[in-house]
């Protein structure tokens, strides 16, 4: 039997490339090594969100109960539980790729995928035991896992990948994070709020480094305030694992040497590369074409494989992408230019298009408009008034350049912007549209009338 | 109260001419008034205000043409203080029509079943505020956003003045002494369609010369009766729409459009009847064609008739349309070859009932009447057998009228 196109790898890129093919009538297999769903579901988005609610309930009962007159004698909590409610959440949702498959009638196979070579892939299962797959088409979603630190490998114990330390057993006492990207940054969170003492290095002068300067500051203000000590522009010189957890030297503002019970290093991805045929590679990530081709005819990727950013989203959308310009006739895939990005930790951190950094680089004329949550009437009702709504409008029409907002539901308000700059929307059609009251995305409304001088709270 | 702009008042109007204005500048105007009248490529419209006010400002003048959207006139509602910054954006004179070329123009594909969309452009707020500086005219990019959408590098690589670039067709232009016609709406509208439909259809024929010898006695009988009870005349061509219908009715096949990845088979048989009027012709829509007695079908087609040299069909009478029947036996036509009527599959050029000899009972050479149809069909729907079918039908019942009857 002869499949329209196998799928290799269950994530965001792949299942839903699967289902996107089986949706057009294609004849799909989707073969998984694990479990469908890859990090993102498994071992990434999903279960560290899972993490962070707890993180942010437990926050607010500890720290600012009192704000909202509510006390809690010995209030408490239970680790196996917060670690359990992560698994169960990843569970539900996992089984619910397979039920997709399902219903889309895309055929799912468990097992270690080895592209033989164009058209053919074979299987190998849990038991050593060998198929092998014919199929017009062959999309590689193959993902990536932690990158290891060159000095420090890790160790499953004392020196973990987010993969561990979303599962951990004990609370550490104390948490060195290296690397200050989103995953190192909700992690920060995370174990800070339930009372480890968690320092995070970073080599670049802000955390977040990705996102606007202001926004990569203003959060550095509040994690100092909570409690998390940052050093930024600090390097890792030396890194050796002992008996009672890890030592780390730095250099930096200052040189020193910190030790911790454990270490999480976050320091980026590898690609997951699929066993047989060479595919060539650009920086160690599977080289693709306009239509998501690699260089074997064929043969197509998709995802966090093909190279930064590594999104579920971004990756979802590569996916589609790839399957339609397979089987659509006349269609053109499209590769990815303007994405959004979050970070869950709190206040979240939402951004989508240039940073006020990059339009400045590209030479780009703008104007910022800026509301920040404190003259906000809804963040005030809530309690959440830290941060701010930052937009990079072009000068000359004032449309949408760049999205950064810091605050509440940060991430949640981000779509709208999203939505602004595929349409192509100027500031105009924003200040013409009616933001309900009270809401968090009035600061948004604002923002962009502040840019103009017409921002009625400010 | 906003601008009022022009309005789209048929699917294929792209603009119209501001024939008059009932309003003048500091009139009252209430919502309903008629303030001004429109011509579109197919009938002279009466255009409504929305909306109570002033007539404040009129920004185009009678007799001019103006594209869809563009603004005509502001009208100050009541208790409305003019605008601080009234722009003075003077509605983009158009080109004399007679300066694009069919190959100029990008033609939509004739498959679109694809409703084309209200009044408002296709276009990105960015792209209209980029076109608007460099004096780009949208309506003559093509969009590469989603459904054609004008986004903002559509513009940028627009020239300024607008105007993608040419396609790769160019037909020379006529010189010479001459006079030069500015096309009309309906003009350009037959252009475009119909070039898109002649290139990108592909095209076949089949013809069938019938005995019209019982047609025309049923008709006399008929006829009779009818100018007894002094009613309408039924017409020749009523018999051919009403056969033309119940055979699609047999072969439902051909009652179809060509969608892109599909084939549309249409639920309803609607016939559009080419009407030639003084510029150009129209199409009105016999809806439900197969299910009307010939009486009311009759009745239907004279009624068009009349209202279509008038300009008075009104646009939904032009839509939705399954099938066309071209007739052109009043003019003596003995057979002709019609283009489709996109996005329909089939279309049927009717000739005159001609007096020549055939062969009659026992080989022997007489005096008949016949009568010549060609059926011009979309290959990519009806293939030639499936066309043939439906001819045999449409052959038995105009050779046997008696039978549409019931």
């Amino acid at each position: 039997m002869s499949y329209d196109l196998i799928v290799i790898g269950g994530g965001p890129a792949g299942y839903v490339g699967a289902i996107r093919a089986a949706q057009l009538g294609k004849k799909v297999v989707c073969v998984e090594k694990e479990r469908a769903g890859g990090t993102c579901l498994n071992w990434g988005c999903i279960p560290t969100k899972s993490l962070l609610r707890n993180a942010e309930l437990y926050q607010i009962m500890s720290k600012h109960a009192a704000e909202f007159g509510m006390k809690f004698d010995n209030l408490s909590f239970e680790w196996d539980k917060i670690v359990q409610r992560s698994r169960n959440v990843s569970d539900k949702n996992a089984a619910g790729i397979e039920f997709l498959f399902k219903k889309n009638k895309v055929d799912y196979v468990l097992g270690e995928a080895t592209v033989v070579k164009a058209g053919t892939v074979e299987v190998t299962d849990k038991d050593g035991k060998k198929q092998t797959i014919e199929g017009k088409n062959i999309l590689v979603s193959t993902g990536c896992l932690s990158r290891p630190m060159p000095n420090l490998p890790f160790n499953g114990t004392t020196v973990i990948s987010s993969k561990e330390a979303m599962v951990i057993h004990q609370q550490p006492k104390s948490l060195i994070v290296i690397g200050a990207g989103a995953i190192g940054v909700e992690f920060a969170y995370f174990f800070n709020a339930f009372g480890t003492k968690v320092t995070v290095v970073e080599m670049l002068p802000n955390i977040l480094p990705v996102e606007d300067t202001e926004v990569s500051q203003t959060l550095e203000k509040s994690f100092t305030k909570q409690g998390i000590t940052l050093l930024t522009g600090t390097k890792v010189t030396a890194a050796e694992a002992t008996d009672k957890g890890v030592k780390i030297t730095v250099e930096g503002k200052k040189n020193e040497t910190i030790e911790a019970d454990v270490c999480l290093v976050a320091i980026g991805v590898v690609p997951v590369l699929p066993g047989g045929l060479k595919l060539e590679l650009d920086r160690g990530s599977i080289k693709t074409n306009d239509r998501y081709e690699t260089s074997v005819k064929g043969v197509y990727a998709a995802g966090d494989i093909i190279g930064p950013p590594w999104l579920a989203h971004v990756a979802s959308y590569e996916a589609i992408q790839a399957v339609e310009g397979m089987f659509v006739p006349g269609a053109k895939p499209k590769k990815v230019s303007t994405f959004p990005g979050c970070t869950y930790c709190q206040p979240q951190v939402a951004s989508v298009g240039l940073t006020e950094r990059a339009a400045k680089e590209k030479g780009i004329k703008y104007k910022v408009g800026k509301f920040p949550f404190l003259a906000s009437g809804k963040a005030r009702a809530i309690g959440e008034m830290e941060g701010f709504v930052k937009l990079i409008l072009g000068d000359e029409h004032g449309e949408v350049l760049g999205a950064h907002i810091i605050g509440p539901e940060a991430t949640e308000m981000i779509a709208e912007m999203g939505l602004a700059i595929t349409l192509e929307a100027t500031h105009d059609e924003i200040a013409q549209t009616i933001h309900a009251h009270p809401t968090l995305t009035e600061a948004i409304h604002e923002a962009v009338e502040q840019a103009y001088g017409k921002a009625i709270h400010i | 109260m906003p601008d009022i702009t022009m309005p789209k008042l048929s699917d294929t109007m792209t603009e119209g001419t501001l024939v008059k204005w009932h309003k003048k500048t500091g009139d009252k105007v209430s919502a309903g008034e008629v303030i001004a009248d429109v011509e579109t490529d197919k009938a002279t419209m009466e255009m409504e205000a929305f909306d109570d006010g002033v007539m404040d400002q009129i920004y185009v003048q009678e007799g001019k043409k103006v594209g869809v959207g563009e603004k005509l006139a502001f009208v100050l509602g009541e208790g409305e203080s003019k605008p601080v910054e009234q722009k003075k954006e003077a509605p983009a004179e158009k080109k004399p029509a007679a300066d694009a070329t069919p190959a100029q123009k990008s033609a939509a594909p004739a498959s679109a079943l694809v409703a084309i969309s209200s009044g408002r452009f296709r276009a990105s707020p960015l792209a209209k505020k980029i076109a608007a500086k460099r004096g780009v005219d949208l309506s003559k990019i093509t969009g590469s956003g989603p459904g054609g959408r004008i986004v903002q590098k559509d513009v940028l690589n627009a020239p300024a003045g607008g105007g993608s670039a040419p396609a790769a067709i160019s037909i020379p232009v006529p010189t010479g002494n001459g006079t030069r016609i500015p096309l009309s709406g309906m003009r350009r509208v037959i252009a475009d369609r119909l070039y898109a439909s002649k290139t990108q259809i592909p095209h076949f024929y089949l013809t069938i010369e019938l005995n019209a010898e019982p047609l025309m006695q049923f008709r006399k009988d008929i006829n009779v009766i009818h100018e007894e009870k002094s009613l309408q005349k039924v017409t020749v061509n009523d018999f051919v729409v009403l056969a033309a219908a119940r055979a699609a009715k047999a072969h439902p096949k051909v009652n179809a459009a060509f969608a892109g990845d599909s084939v549309f088979e249409y639920t309803d048989i609607n016939i559009s009847v080419a009407i030639a009027v003084e510029d150009g012709l129209v199409t009105p829509v016999i809806r439900n064609a197969d299910t009307l007695s010939l009486r009311d079908l009759s009745a239907a087609i004279k009624d068009f008739a009349v209202r279509a040299r008038g300009k008075k069909l009104k646009p939904e009478e032009y839509q939705g349309g399954t099938l066309t029947i071209s007739n052109l036996g009043a003019y003596g036509i003995k057979d002709f070859a019609a283009i489709i009527n996109p996005p329909q599959a089939l279309i049927l050029a009717v000739g005159a009932i001609i007096k020549k000899p055939v062969v009659g009972e026992h080989d022997k050479i007489v005096v008949g009447h016949t009568m010549s149809i060609t059926l011009s069909a979309d290959h990519r729907v009806v293939d030639g057998a499936v066309g043939a079918e439906y001819m045999k039908t449409l052959r038995h019942l105009l050779e046997s009228p008696a039978t549409m009857l019931f």
